[in-house]
């Protein structure tokens, strides 16, 4: 395959030229072609955004470009270019003065990116001597310069601190201000927003937009998250199993989404305007191949529902569908006359209305405080100790068959709250009903009967099975307990594995041989073993490609369905949140601040908090205008909690002293919404005459 | 349960082939594994077949160089070298092997106790292990050998408890990752005995940090039964002890270099070889973990 | 960072204080009776009695330690029972020689050590590293008794550099000892190389693996500069703490060493009370070998707080 995309697209000669790119790791298992002839071209003012689910070679590709692989990593052919100098012709110590100076990088984690024992002015100032040759005196105000262009507050100050002084956010600000102090041509961005909060990230991404609108360079934005892509990049390139699959401006893309696999990944997003009860998803079948057990012809036809006979021989080069548009499915045609093709299976799906079941849990006024040892003897005693309160007075119920999701930001008190419900965490105070009847704190204490009831599944499905145990045992252990015979438990682990959609050959496997998704899988399994009435799910979906996402979300939702199971639904993809849950609760350092259906907290009045929350998703969809709500600085501490209205310190619409004097009362909108803020309802009404999130008027869009 | 039995043993079997083709791959500690096997043999029934008893004098055949008779030559009593560091062996293996056994098996006690259950109990074990460790460990043991008195138990309990804060240590920073691992919370969850959390979920995932720490205590233990020996305060005599008899053999080193070079280079040997095994433990069962090297 | 100091300063004397009734405790049974060995073997009972009242060997435990704890606070640590020597400055002497000693011990192998770890650690499993962990490896264990019977015929027999015999003048200036210290030191040394060599490479290894190297060397720094001032200052931070409580265990007696080549350090007034059941004296030179390395600790908890910016910066 060969660059077939004529230049003619990009107005002027593009800053990076990358042509017929092929990568290689060295393993044990001989090399694996991890990207392969990959061809991209980015001109100066320009955001190219690269999307894929993880393992497709994005960042190997971004590596490639920097010469900065793997000590088993190797270029086999291609040529980069940047501003027409040939970088894989330069001598490693050339390369060394075009790394910082022509070329910068931010990467995910701003914390790990940063030197914990050097001083955040100096990590600015050393890129400053190193490259603009300013003295020391220069260098140190010039790194005062960029944090000031990096908006933020008190730049000397923050100049003179270290790392571990600042959040999250502030680091990625940091990290960007080392990235751009040389105004370099190309600046490649790898995942900057994946590890901060959604109000963070959006205060980043704006940042971002504004300075690339100053600096003029060629950016190279990686990202697996849709949202972000139609957010900031002027073009996109969907890149699968190490090749670009379809490539074009964010418009065509995403209005016309000329390959299967653009329109299955789309497929797979919830909406935040859907939900359950009207659209399903529609996952991807089947998995991301192997690098070394690649297809013969298109890479993605084991998983395309238009594959033909041809596309299984010869493997499809970028086609030009329309000018600058280049998608490599032969049949992109069909897909471009059918705009609703791949996506028109969401429909109304058939779910049976519930009637309003009865309370199965209600927690109220749940208490959780920590107290941490601060080391050494001292904490041997009370005052040697810190108290963090995680939790400070949730109330809330779930109805049988319903799902309550809980949204937040990360530290907000999600996970502990749905621990204590479980018994993981002895809550301090509070209480907890299970089907009417006060159940103990602590789960040991709790009967038998009352454990089986409330089941979790976790965040991290790396760490929810015991590696030392087949999946099968993992299953089947809690059938154990119940006193099942060996014939009956083999029997329903069985069944357990086809109601979670695994083959059930895989019943003797280890953990380690399943992927993310499978393993989430058989948590869940392990979790219906045990016949609850009631699953938590922390965040289960948060480390899972989206194609997975949707596939759990499914499943999840078919479970709900045939076995009438209520689910306390965590995460803080307010989407996904708003698709699975019938009831919200909208949570802030420690304490619930809204909670509703999940139609009418998605709908005005907002409380403050959820506006900002909604204000600041990123939406697959670059015609979806949203409303800018952002947020200053990062949530607070659990230790020194504001006074007044928790939220005060960092609310758009604080009215004043009483707001940070006094708690802020409940509020009712309706039998079904509840506000905890001082603002009036009428008021708040005014304030927010709109839906945070519509969808502006364009012709192209497929809804 | 009857479903995975069969698929389990596979499992286990491929993990004992990996070792052995991890061992394979790994020269030095083949040579380790051997040396380490050759001592141990020689330690169960070594004695049995020694040529003299350890305790023959014969004051005629003092400091003999080595020949036919006397392969190792003979000390300034006259007494068989090749006998005495024979039956050395035993001594040392047995006393540093039950030491190091006693420190790991009472560490991985109190290590799943205090990082299981954490708080006021893990607060106080912890304290009373830095004070264990305020007092350095030669001069605890000679403390307590001197008062005491020295015989094989005493130095096998002075040996272990000399390193159950080191062992400690390194359990409880596995249980306490261990513990939060969402396996452990489910197991939890479906009302599992604290027995069985301990024992089924747990422990499998700290035995790979326990072996190799424990050949490292059994390292460290040879270390200090000849250190030990030296001083006097090892196994008494007439019972041989290589340390002793390095330091009985000091005087006639540039007459009878013999008497001290065999008992001298069997530590040395020994000291090298269960390293190397301890070695290839962790690159084998802990792979990837440079961190874990810090213990 | 004042709290931090405070609270490891106060960590410190509650370790020290449960380790000197730990000590006490044990002396206690020692064999020998203390009014016996000081009156001789031809006392009468009564002689040995009234002694005992005298040197309060009658009250209970409690009230012994006690005095013998702020006895020895105040410096007050009475005779040997052999020598009849007054213990303290005898103590004093030897503890100057065996911090001496420790001193040469650690110019050896803090560079060495450091240098072999950061050198395994950038060569890490090619060849340097593979050489670097075996040999240090070999050494770790392996008793000064027997790596001596290496050093001494080398260096003493076959090249004549170095003194094999150490056993100074206890008050011999630095200079004066210089010369018997060196083997003794390279001795102890070669155990504590591989420790500090393990060490530093390991912290080396996980600090070459983080981002912000990988963003030091993005920035366009030379090789030298992002290890000397990105890699090593965090990567050193364990090894300084480990380094700072070796030499407190070493200030405290190099016991095996000490009789080995006969120098007059602490570790040999030990075994020598011990061998002679002097009981003040072997409590003295237990205790002040236990606070040495209670001191240590303390530095080392002050110099991790001093060098690591999370703790010293709030
Ligand atoms: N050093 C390496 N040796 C062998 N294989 C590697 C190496 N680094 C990455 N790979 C493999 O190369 C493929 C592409 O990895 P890469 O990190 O580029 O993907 P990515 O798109 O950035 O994923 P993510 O979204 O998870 O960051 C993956 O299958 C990965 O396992
Ligand atoms: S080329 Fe064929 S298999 Fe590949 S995406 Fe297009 S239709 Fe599907
Ligand atoms: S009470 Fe005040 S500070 Fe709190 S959310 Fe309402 S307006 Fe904002
Ligand atoms: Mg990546």
């Amino acid at each position: 395959m060969t660059d077939t995309r004529s230049r003619k697209t990009i107005d002027t000669e593009p800053i990076l030229d990358v042509k017929n790119l092929t990568v290689t790791y060295h393993t044990d298992r001989g090399p694996i072609y991890t990207v392969r002839n990959v061809s991209l071209q980015i001109a100066a003012g320009e955001i190219y955004g690269l999307v894929g689910e993880s393992g497709s070679g994005k960042s190997t590709l971004a590596r490639a470009i920097v010469r900065y692989l793997a000590d088993n990593g190797e270029i086999k052919s291609g040529s980069v270019k940047l501003g027409g100098t040939d970088l894989l012709a330069l001598p490693m110590s050339k390369m060394q003065q075009v790394w910082g100076s022509r070329i910068t990088m931010v990467h995910q984690d701003p914390a790990a990116a940063v030197n914990p024992s050097i001083t955040i002015g100096e990590q600015i100032a050393e890129i400053a001597r190193l490259h603009l040759h300013l003295s020391s005196a220069e260098a140190k105000a010039k790194a005062v310069e960029m944090l000031k262009k990096m908006r933020m507050p008190d730049p000397e100050s923050v100049a003179k601190r270290y790392p571990h002084q600042l959040s999250g956010g502030m680091l990625q600000r940091v990290v960007i201000a080392i990235a751009l102090t040389t105004n370099p041509q190309l600046l490649i961005m790898d995942e900057p927003t994946t590890s901060l909060d959604v109000t963070t990230e959006a205060a980043i991404l704006d940042l971002v937009r504004e300075l690339l609108a100053e600096y003029k360079m060629a950016v190279l934005f990686i990202t697996h998250n849709l949202g972000v892509v139609a957010n900031i990049c002027n073009r996109v390139g969907v890149m699968y199993a190490g090749e670009i699959l379809e490539e074009g401006t964010v418009q065509q893309v995403f209005r016309s989404k000329l390959h299967p696999y653009t329109r299955g990944l789309l497929g797979c997003l919830p909406k935040i305007t859907n939900d359950k009860r009207n659209v399903s998803l529609t996952a991807i079948p089947g998995y991301i191949p192997r690098m070394n057990q690649l297809p013969t012809g298109c890479i993605f036809s084991p998983r395309c529902s238009m594959v033909e006979d041809e596309c299984k021989a010869v493997r499809p080069s970028l086609l030009e569908a329309e000018a600058g548009h280049f998608t490599a499915c032969r049949r992109w045609e069909i897909l471009q006359s059918k705009p609703e093709l791949l996506m028109d299976s969401q429909h109304a799906r058939d779910f049976s209305k519930h009637e309003e079941g009865p309370v199965v849990l209600s927690a109220s006024n749940i208490k959780k405080h920590f107290s941490v040892s601060a080391g050494g003897f001292a904490s041997l005693f009370k005052r040697g100790r810190v108290k963090i309160k995680a939790v400070d007075g949730v109330s809330l119920g779930v109805r049988g068959g319903f799902t309550l999701g809980i949204v937040g930001e990360s530290g907000c008190g999600k996970t502990t709250l749905s621990r204590c419900i479980a018994g993981l965490e002895e809550a301090t105070s509070g209480e907890i009903e299970l089907e009417g009847e006060l159940i103990p704190y602590s789960v040991s204490k709790r009967t038998p009967a009352q454990r089986k009831s409330i089941q979790m599944v976790f965040q991290n499905p790396d760490a929810s099975l015991n590696p030392h145990y087949t999946i099968g045992e993992s299953v089947a252990r809690p059938l154990v307990l119940m006193g099942l015979s060996k014939k009956e438990i083999q029997e329903r682990v069985r069944q357990l594995f086809n109601a979670v959609n695994l083959p059930e050959d895989y019943i003797n496997r280890l953990p380690h041989e399943l992927s993310g998704g499978e393993k989430q899988r058989i948590a869940i399994a392990r979790a219906l073993a045990a016949e609850p009435t009631l699953i938590l799910c922390d965040e289960p979906l948060s480390s899972l490609d989206v194609s997975v996402q949707a596939a759990l979300i499914n499943l999840l939702i078919k479970l709900q369905d045939t076995h009438k199971i209520s689910y306390l639904f965590i995460s803080h993809d307010l989407a996904a949140v708003r698709y699975i849950s019938d009831w919200i609760a909208v949570m802030y350092l420690g304490r619930i601040c809204e909670i509703g259906s999940a139609e009418d907290v998605f709908m005005p009045p907002y409380h403050p908090y959820t506006e900002a929350l909604l204000s600041a998703i990123p939406i697959p969809d670059p015609d979806v205008r949203q409303e800018r709500i952002r947020l200053e600085g990062s949530v607070p501490s659990a230790i020194n909690l504001p006074s007044g209205c928790r939220f005060h310190n960092r609310c758009p619409r604080k009215i004043g002293r009483i707001c940070e004097e006094q708690e802020p009362p409940w509020q009712d909108v309706s039998e079904h919404h509840h506000i905890c803020c001082h603002i009036t309802l009428d008021e708040l009404r005014t304030l927010q005459s709109e839906v945070i999130v519509r969808q502006a008027d364009s012709p192209g869009e497929v809804r | 349960m009857a479903i995975c039995v069969q698929n389990n043993q596979e499992y286990i079997h491929s993990k004992l082939f990996n070792i052995w083709r991890g061992i394979r791959r790994n020269t030095l500690t083949v040579i380790g594994f051997f040396i380490v096997i050759i001592f141990l043999l020689t330690a169960l029934v070594g004695p049995l077949f020694v040529p003299y008893h350890y305790a023959e004098q014969n004051i005629a055949k003092r400091l003999q160089p080595p020949s036919a008779e006397h392969i190792f030559g003979t000390d300034e009593f006259g007494r068989d070298v090749f006998s005495r560091v024979v039956v050395g062996s035993r001594n040392v293996c047995v006393v540093a092997g039950s030491g190091a056994a006693l420190a790991v098996f009472i560490g991985l006690i109190l290590g799943l106790v205090s990082g299981y259950w954490g708080g006021l109990l893990d607060d106080l074990l912890m304290r009373l292990m830095e004070v264990m460790m305020a007092i350095p460990g030669l001069l605890l043991a000679m403390l307590v050998l001197f008062s005491l008195g020295s015989s094989f138990f005493s130095v096998i309990l002075v040996v272990g408890f000399m390193y159950i804060p080191v062992v400690t240590r390194v359990v409880r920073s596995v249980v306490l990752d261990i513990k939060t691992r969402a396996f452990v919370e489910a197991a939890k969850l479906r009302g599992e005995s604290i027995p069985y959390i301990l024992l089924r979920e747990i422990l499998p995932n700290v035995l790979p940090h326990l072996a190799v720490e424990g050949s490292m205590r059994f390292v460290y233990a040879i270390f200090m039964v000849a250190s030990l020996g030296f001083l006097g305060l090892g196994v008494q005599p007439p019972a041989p002890d290589w340390g002793f008899m390095v330091s009985e053999a000091r005087p006639f080193f540039s007459v009878a270099p013999w008497v001290l070079f065999f008992p001298a280079a069997s530590i040395a040997i020994l000291v090298v070889g269960v390293s190397f095994v301890s070695d290839g433990l962790r690159r084998m069962l802990l792979p990837g973990g440079v961190s874990s090297d810090r213990y | 960072m004042i709290a931090y100091i405070l609270r490891r300063i106060g960590s410190i004397f509650v370790i020290m204080f449960f380790a000197s009734i730990i000590i006490f405790a044990i002396t206690q049974f020692l064999p020998g009776d203390v009014a016996q060995l000081v009156l001789g073997q031809f006392a009468t009972e009564e002689a040995i009695a009234n002694l005992r009242e005298e040197f309060g060997l009658n009250n209970p435990f409690y009230v012994q330690y006690l005095d013998w704890a702020v006895n020895f606070i105040k410096g007050d640590w009475g005779n040997s029972l052999v020598n009849r020597m007054p213990i303290f400055p005898m103590v004093m002497s030897r503890l100057r020689n065996s911090a001496m000693l420790a001193v040469v011990v650690l110019m050896i192998y803090v560079p060495l050590g450091i240098l072999l770890g950061v050198l395994a650690a950038l060569k890490r499993d090619k060849l340097p590293d593979q050489m670097i962990t075996t040999v240090s490896m070999v050494f770790v264990a392996l008793p000064v008794f027997v790596s001596s019977l290496l050093l001494i015929p080398f260096f003493c027999h076959y090249l004549g550099w170095l003194p094999a015999n150490s056993s100074i003048h206890p008050d011999s200036t630095f200079g004066e000892a210089l010369p018997y210290l060196i083997l003794p030191a390279i001795a102890v040394a070669l155990n504590s190389i591989g420790y500090v060599a393990r060490m530093t490479r390991a912290g080396t290894i996980d600090v070459l693996r983080t981002d912000y190297v990988r963003a030091a060397y993005l920035k366009g720094l030379p090789r030298w500069q992002v290890l000397f001032r990105h890699v090593l200052r965090n990567a050193l931070l364990p090894t300084v703490t480990i380094v700072a409580m070796d030499a407190g265990m070493m200030i405290g007696g190099m016991l095996v060493a000490e009789v080995v080549f006969g120098y007059p350090g602490l570790g040999r007034l030990l075994l020598y009370a011990m061998q002679n059941q002097d009981l003040p004296l072997i409590q003295a030179c237990s205790m002040v070998a236990v606070t040495m390395l209670c001191l240590a600790n303390l530095v080392a908890d002050l110099l991790y707080g001093f060098l690591n910016p999370r703790i010293r910066v709030k």
